[in-house]
């Protein structure tokens, strides 16, 4: 009786919820339990504690520190290989690859970007930490502290020599990467450099620390786990492809390598130019001697440069324009927009039918006026920071014209300040060092 | 000879130049963000009033099954002895006080368990590692019952990436950075707890 009843006006009510969700109401009235029943709580397991971020940024200063005097001081390749081993395992299959250097610039971007979010102290830390010792020590960091330089760093073992127009060429892609990464989280539509990390798939492949039941992880990133596999077989033979090419971070770090204090060299002593380092670096960062430039040379390379700064400018303002006609689809990246675009064409008769987007918005029973408000600021938003993005395209692209024409002079071989990652392959190669070695040890090669 | 030996030291001190320029760069930006810093770390939640049980917690999750899981706010559950949640719809028991077998479940997992409490009232429980977030009990409750059972991620699963991949496919923006401390948004009574 009582659950015919129910039944019916169950069937009632039908009708008018064919919208799907509803906030709790209350149709059926909460039972008078006169048994002693107890309503149970409901249960709520806490997330890892905060504890544990601290110990990841302190594992984060332990290694930076570690990977710097490796580096420079100690100037062990051994000992940077081992600390990467220990990073990856670390950063990388323990902490599954999301307490990450790479990733929190987009956090910073969000913070930064207006929004209202508070970046945990925690991430700023890991975005700021190898920043600053960039700016001391190179590019130590990508020695042996991030988890997916650690992961390619790993994994090279033949790597070819790349012509150096397609170095130039696709080393750009890092630095509008980092454009677009900054773009899209500062508008709050999507943290891309996570969405399409190439490595955090593999990272939670492994069971580290994690009873395996719950690491099953191929769940939604079969795709992405494949292009991973895709990068680490390229990576046999092309050192660190996502260091060199696309890391938005790496874009950063490479500005700040070029002015740091100190930096990883061949050899602490003088270069005999015996040329036997030259292939020495799978990343292609070793320079050349250059000699000296033809001096009656000056003048027309002044009027080249001043040439060129018309050019750079021309490419900027050309990005700002190209960024401005790309407002409409870049906006398309924020969920409300694309929301509010689905909407409209329902509303207009443009489109039969529902999808879970726009059903989602009906649920709400708000006014699609409402909707269309929210996105047009967010398309606000965007009308202001995509000329910014392709100015910074079109900077970007006039910069890499101008360091090809500067002419630098050049004495011995060194590691390029950007392009050096610190790795210490070289030391091995130079025998000037390995001289030094055996004076240092009385003989025995310590590294 | 000489001439390169100077032009060395002046890029030598333009470059120790750019580098004060980098230090100020990064302690500024350092000090910017400061004021925009919270303490306490973020997990990823859903709001289970903007969810419409769309199933993509269920497959979109790196984790698999996901970290999303239901969860029963007793306090707001009728202890209806036809749950909509939990019997298919059109579904007629022989026998209200009989469980019925899990081909007779809404649940595809027999994720929920059913116990006669008193008078015509039932609890429903659920038995998380069965649970896949595939929503259907919520879609259920929530369209003809009390809207007791609802979604959320679970934070002894979770592995908090930086960017929830369910988050970036919820096509109702469900989802948002919650405090740690505040980890879970709960309907009913327990939104107090
Ligand atoms: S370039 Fe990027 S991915 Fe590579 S080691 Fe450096 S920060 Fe990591
Ligand atoms: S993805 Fe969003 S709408 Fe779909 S079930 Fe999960 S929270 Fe609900
Ligand atoms: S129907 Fe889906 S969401 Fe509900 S208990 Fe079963 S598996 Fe979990
Ligand atoms: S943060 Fe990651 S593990 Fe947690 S629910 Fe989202 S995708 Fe799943």
């Amino acid at each position: 009786m009582n659950r015919h009843a129910t039944a019916a006006a169950v069937l009632a009510i039908l009708a008018a919820l064919l919208a799907g969700a509803a906030p709790a109401v209350e149709r059926f009235a909460l039972p008078q339990f006169k048994s002693g029943y107890v309503r149970p709580a409901t249960e709520v397991p806490a997330p890892r504690a905060d504890l544990y971020d601290w110990l990841d940024v302190s594992a984060l200063a332990a290694a930076l520190a570690a990977a710097s005097y490796l580096a420079i001081r100690a100037r062990s390749r051994r000992g940077l290989w081992w600390l990467a081993v220990m990073s990856l395992a670390y950063f990388g299959f323990w902490r599954g690859g999301c307490a990450c250097a790479v990733g929190a610039t987009q956090n910073v971007a969000l913070a930064l970007g207006g929004g209202g979010y508070a970046v945990p102290a925690a991430v700023a830390l890991f975005f700021i930490l190898p920043l600053a010792a960039t700016l001391f020590f190179g590019r130590t960091f990508c020695a042996g502290v991030c988890p997916l330089g650690a992961l390619q760093e790993l994994v090279v073992v033949r790597p070819l020599r790349v012509p150096a127009w397609l170095e130039h060429s696709l080393g750009l892609l890092a630095y509008i990467y980092l454009g677009a990464a900054v773009l899209f989280a500062a508008t709050g539509s999507a943290f891309v450099i996570c969405e399409y990390d190439p490595f955090v798939s593999i990272f939670r492949l492994a069971p580290l620390g994690r009873p395996a039941s719950t690491m099953n992880a191929l769940g939604g990133s079969t795709g992405m786990l494949v292009l991973g596999a895709a990068f680490l077989a390229a990576g046999l033979f092309i050192g660190r492809p996502y260091c060199r090419w696309l890391c938005p971070y790496g874009a950063i770090l490479r500005l700040l390598g070029r002015v740091s204090r100190w930096r990883v060299t061949i050899t602490p002593e003088e270069c005999i130019k015996c040329r036997l380092c030259e292939d020495a670096c799978p990343f292609g960062a070793i320079r050349r001697p250059t000699g000296d430039w033809p001096r009656g040379e000056r003048l027309i390379e002044r009027r080249r440069l001043a040439v060129l700064l018309v050019i750079a400018a021309a490419l900027l303002a050309a990005g700002a324009g190209l960024g401005w006609r790309l407002v409409g689809p870049m906006s398309r990246m924020h969920h409300t927009v694309r929301q509010a675009d689905r909407v409209r064409l329902e509303e207009t008769g443009q489109v039969e039918g529902t999808v879970d987007l726009s059903d989602a918005f009906y649920a709400t029973h708000r006014p699609p006026a409402e909707l269309y408000a929210e996105a047009a600021a967010v398309e606000a938003s965007f009308a202001r920071a995509s000329p910014l993005f392709g100015a910074w395209v079109g900077l970007v692209l006039g910069a890499k014209l101008i360091q090809l024409s500067v002419r630098r002079t050049r004495t011995d071989y060194e590691p390029d300040r950007a392009a050096c990652v610190s790795c210490g392959r070289c030391f091995a190669y130079c025998p000037i060092e390995r001289e030094r070695w055996k004076k240092a040890s009385g003989g025995t090669n310590a590294s | 000879m000489s001439e390169p030996k100077k032009q060395l030291s002046r890029r030598e001190m333009l470059r120790r130049g750019a580098l004060g320029a980098g230090l100020a760069g990064v302690a500024g930006t350092a000090a910017v963000l400061a004021a925009r810093t919270a303490r306490s770390g973020t997990v990823w939640q859903l709001d289970p009033e903007k969810c419409i049980q769309c199933g993509n917690c269920a497959v979109n999750c790196v984790l698999d099954p996901s970290a999303v899981r239901v969860v029963h706010a007793f306090a707001l559950c009728g202890y209806c002895d036809l749950c909509f949640g939990y019997f298919p719809p059109g579904f007629e028991p022989d026998d209200e006080f009989e469980t019925p077998g899990a081909e007779s479940q809404l649940c595809p997992t027999g994720a929920i368990l059913r116990r006669w409490t008193e008078g015509p009232h039932f609890e429903y429980t659920i038995d998380e590692a069965l649970c896949i977030g595939c929503g259907k009990c919520v879609k259920g409750c929530g369209a003809f019952g009390n809207g007791s059972l609802f979604l959320q991620v679970r934070h002894n699963r979770c592995l908090n990436c930086n960017e929830c991949s369910i988050a970036a496919a919820c096509p109702a923006g469900a989802y948002r950075r919650v405090p740690a401390d505040h980890p879970y948004l709960l309907k009913g009574e327990d939104q107090k707890a």
